[in-house]
């Protein structure tokens, strides 16, 4: 080997064993990694990703052993090292930022003892010392007044913040190599960049080598000077970034940049009566008002989408609609009729006639009743159907979503994956043969080629049953994808609302501009060209 | 902080209307007594002018809502009406008792709040290991096993075998600490073997439960040791758990000590109070129950108050 590879990783393997059940979770991967290096792993939930970075800190997850193979960090196995040895490596040599910094960052301590932790108890620095350090470190990833920032505690600080102040608490010891874990992928994009420019300056400033491990390809364009495809624990492909975005040489690797390609057909215009409307509805937590003169129609056969950060009140709005948040003022109509505030207060027909698909299939559904119970429900419910007709229009619908009624009707769905799950909520808010349906993050939480499938699937069945949705994303490709109209929200203000051709060419209003220019491109430079703009429009 | 307070105001408020609440119950339990008192205090012989006068000297002729305002309107000047038994003052007698039973209390829990604690981190800290399920099998036998019986056998191995210890925990006033600590230093051992156990699987499960959270991930992907991930990281935050657990031992230390004093024959409150009801001496019954009531609610009270302040999401609001 050279000296001036940081990491090799050679021939890993790594099991996880539970219950007696020994999967490979890494067949085989080797890493090479230059002093100063970023190299971006990439691939599907499960691809053994974060199994990945993590190895090569020397550290497991409870429940896996690596099996075979070598991770030398400069010239040292790491495998060879005791648990002391290892830790002295670990914060100091390596540092690693989580994917949510919000759960990685203790709730019982102030951002500065946490930042500071590691340098003051390996005697590196004087607390004193630390402390100035990690202001000057807070400074470079410009976070707000950063001479008081590290007397907050994690709970009063934003998700951006947050996940810049551990971008900080990572660079403190001046580590050779920083594991950055899926860094961005729980913001909103208008924050990752503000992330994602502090993450490459830092970077970039200290000659810091990096992994950057996510799903997001655009993402990692921006920040990785070479890019590794990973795909059920073994390497697809790797090469220089510039050369992966434009000639990947395997299929799977062409399947991930194609994804974002999915377009639905135009439906028919918007006509005559709305199915629903949202007209002027004011709505209030508390003292806190989260929706403030919101006017939408919701029409047959075609999708709003519903689109902004979070908190911008885009499940609110939803809230409002199904009469689960009962609005202060404004009212909601259904076919004409206007629908009592709170769901208490409405028909059992009015509420047949909207269903709600939510973001966490896996809370969404009871994990003690099997498919066929949990789509039986609502048909006997809203429908009056007895229960072997329930089963029937269960079975109908298994069918519908393009799974096998004879193998699902009775499994649970904890024997199911995250799309089957999904496409398992679909099938049970169309049980009661509803009119609207509203779906929450439905695929925020998949792999895009999943994603992809849940949303060819509701195209479908808009298609068939002339269904009408609202559809809540912070996902401008998914917006793109399915929307027929749509309505921009921000800090509870509609901002922008009309057909979607017309919502997404310029001119645009200030925050859209933002909202839409913050969207990471497929390309290389995208990230510098961003700062750039936007520093000339803030000194022009 | 206005928040904190306000919280702080509201559990208060919670706290006194508990206690008024009780003090309903624990006179009306009284006034549901079968039979006339001042019959049964003076006895059949008694003749109808002298049960007559008795009631009046008791206020027994009044209405029970009069009655019990003005029962209440003492008790809030710290006056608990005279013994039945006896025509001493309440507050006098009970004085020296509740003095007892809180020392009894105090020493059991200085001995057995500390061990709790270090055996519950401990068994967090090597979780799985011989030594957890060791210290888990022990506790867990230490629970099953009655309190009296653990009395007994105290009694019989260290006051009768070995003849170290008095096997009454006879304990005076005017007895100086020393004597005071070796002389009750049994019943207080019987009573840490009840306690310790709850305490220390309670903080065990405490600080396991945030073992699995992103921030202890990242306290060893800090290169962070495993006391101080345990101690500085986790413990902290399973603080509520655990404060929750010790108030309810100490007033279970307070309340619940009744049979351990009368195995040692403690001159503690619960022994007065066990004495009282053979003694059909209500107004001590109720003094008593009050007092142990409101020992029950000020732990409670403690607790939450505390759990919020070691919350630095309530005390740190945005």
């Amino acid at each position: 080997m050279t000296d001036k590879n940081l990491l090799e990783i050679r021939g890993l393997k790594i099991e996880g064993r539970r219950d007696g059940k020994v999967t490979e979770i890494i067949r085989g991967v080797d890493i090479t990694l230059g002093e100063g290096e970023v190299l971006g792993l990439i691939g599907e939930s499960g691809a053994g990703k974060s199994t990945l970075g993590l190895a090569s800190m020397g550290y497991t997850r409870a429940g896996c052993v690596i099996s075979e193979g070598d991770i030398r960090f400069r010239g040292e196995n790491l495998r060879n090292l005791d648990a002391a040895a290892q830790r002295r490596l670990r914060g100091r040599r390596i540092a690693y930022v989580a994917q949510s910094a919000a759960a990685a960052f203790n709730p019982a301590h102030r951002l500065g003892a946490q930042v500071t932790e590691v340098p003051v108890l390996r005697s590196l620095m004087t607390q004193p010392q630390a402390d100035r350090e990690a202001i000057s470190l807070f400074e470079e990833v410009q976070l707000p007044s950063p001479v008081a920032f590290g007397l907050r505690y994690p709970h009063q600080v934003s998700g951006g913040q947050l996940q810049r102040a551990m971008t900080a608490m990572a660079m403190i010891c001046k580590p050779n190599l920083i594991i950055f874990d899926e860094p961005t992928t729980a913001l909103d994009v208008t924050t990752q960049i503000e992330v994602l420019t502090a993450i490459k300056k830092i970077v970039r400033d200290h000659g810091t080598a990096a992994i950057y491990i996510t799903h997001d390809l655009a993402v990692v364009a921006q920040i990785a000077d070479r890019i590794k495809v990973l795909r059920y624990g073994e390497e697809v492909e790797e090469a220089e970034t510039a050369r992966m975005m434009a000639a990947p040489r395997e299929n799977y690797t062409r399947s991930l940049w194609s994804v974002r390609s999915f377009r639905k057909q135009a439906h028919t215009d918007a006509q005559g009566q709305p199915l629903a409307t949202i007209e002027n509805v004011i709505a209030h937590y508390g003292e806190l008002k989260v929706l403030d003169d919101v006017s939408v129609e919701l029409h047959r056969g075609r999708t709003l989408a519903v689109v902004g950060e979070s908190g911008s009140g885009k499940t609110t709005l939803a809230r409002a609609l199904c009469g689960l948040l009962p609005s202060t003022s404004g009212q909601v109509t259904l076919s004409g009729t206007s629908l009592a505030p709170s769901f208490r207060g409405r028909r059992r027909d009015q509420l047949k006639s909207i269903q709600m698909i939510y973001q966490m299939a896996d809370t969404a559904l009871n994990a003690r009743q099997t498919v066929g119970e949990i789509i039986a429900r609502p048909a006997e419910l809203f429908l009056g159907k007895t229960k072997p007709q329930s089963f029937d229009r269960a079975r109908e619908l298994l069918d519908l979503i393009g799974m096998e009624p004879g193998t699902f009707l009775h499994r649970y769905p904890g024997e199911l994956s995250g799309g089957q799950k999904q496409r398992v909520s679909i099938a049970r808010a169309l049980a009661a043969k509803p009119e609207l349906i509203v779906c929450d993050e439905v695929t925020s939480a998949l792999d895009q080629i999943v994603a992809e499938g849940i949303l060819k699937l509701l195209d479908q069945i808009q298609t068939e049953l002339g269904t009408a949705f609202m559809y809540i994303t912070h996902d401008l490709d998914t917006v793109r994808a399915i929307a027929d109209d749509v309505a921009v929200m921000h800090r509870g203000k509609l901002v922008r609302y009309g057909p979607k051709e017309k919502v997404l060419t310029p001119p645009f209003d200030p925050y859209t501009e933002l909202l839409l220019s913050s969207v990471p491109e497929m390309r290389c430079g995208w990230l510098d060209d961003v700062i750039e703009s936007r520093g000339q429009t803030a000194t022009a | 902080m206005h928040q904190l307070l306000g919280l702080i105001l509201k559990r208060l408020g919670f706290g006194a209307i508990t206690l008024l609440v009780i003090s309903v119950i624990v006179f009306s339990a009284v006034e549901f007594l079968p039979g006339d008192l001042a019959q049964q205090v003076l006895g059949q012989s008694a003749t109808e002018e002298t049960v007559a006068a008795f009631r009046r000297e008791l206020g027994l002729d009044q209405p029970s809502v009069t009655r019990y305002f003005i029962w209440l309107a003492d008790v809030a000047h710290g006056d608990f009406g005279n013994s039945l038994a006896n025509g001493q003052a309440v507050s006098g007698l009970i004085a020296q008792r509740f003095a007892n039973t809180l020392f009894l209390a105090g020493y059991a829990a200085a001995i057995a709040v500390p061990i709790a604690l270090i055996l519950g981190v401990l068994a967090a800290l090597t979780r799985r290991s011989l030594f957890d399920r060791l210290i888990n099998i022990l506790s867990l036998g230490a629970i099953s096993m009655p309190e009296f019986f653990i009395a007994y056998i105290m009694v019989t191995l260290f006051a009768l075998k070995f003849g170290w210890f008095s096997p009454l925990a006879n304990v005076t006033p005017e007895m100086p600490l020393g004597t005071r600590l070796w002389a009750t230093l049994l019943p207080a051992l019987t009573l840490n073997l009840v306690v310790v156990a709850h305490m220390m699987r309670m903080t065990r499960a405490s600080i396991l439960s945030p073992m699995a959270s992103p921030y202890i991930e990242m306290a060893d992907l800090k290169g962070i040791t495993p006391l101080r991930v345990v101690i500085r990281h986790a413990l902290p935050n399973a603080l509520a758990p655990i404060i929750n657990v010790v108030a309810l031992t100490l007033a279970y230390l307070v309340v619940g000590v009744v049979i351990v004093e009368v195995v040692f024959v403690y001159p503690g409150l619960g022994q007065l109070m066990v004495d009282s009801v053979a003694k059909r001496d209500m107004t001590v019954v109720q003094a008593c129950c009050l007092i142990f009531a409101l020992t029950y609610i000020l732990l409670n009270l403690t607790a939450d108050i505390l759990a919020i302040a070691t919350n630095p999401r309530l005390l740190h609001p945005k």
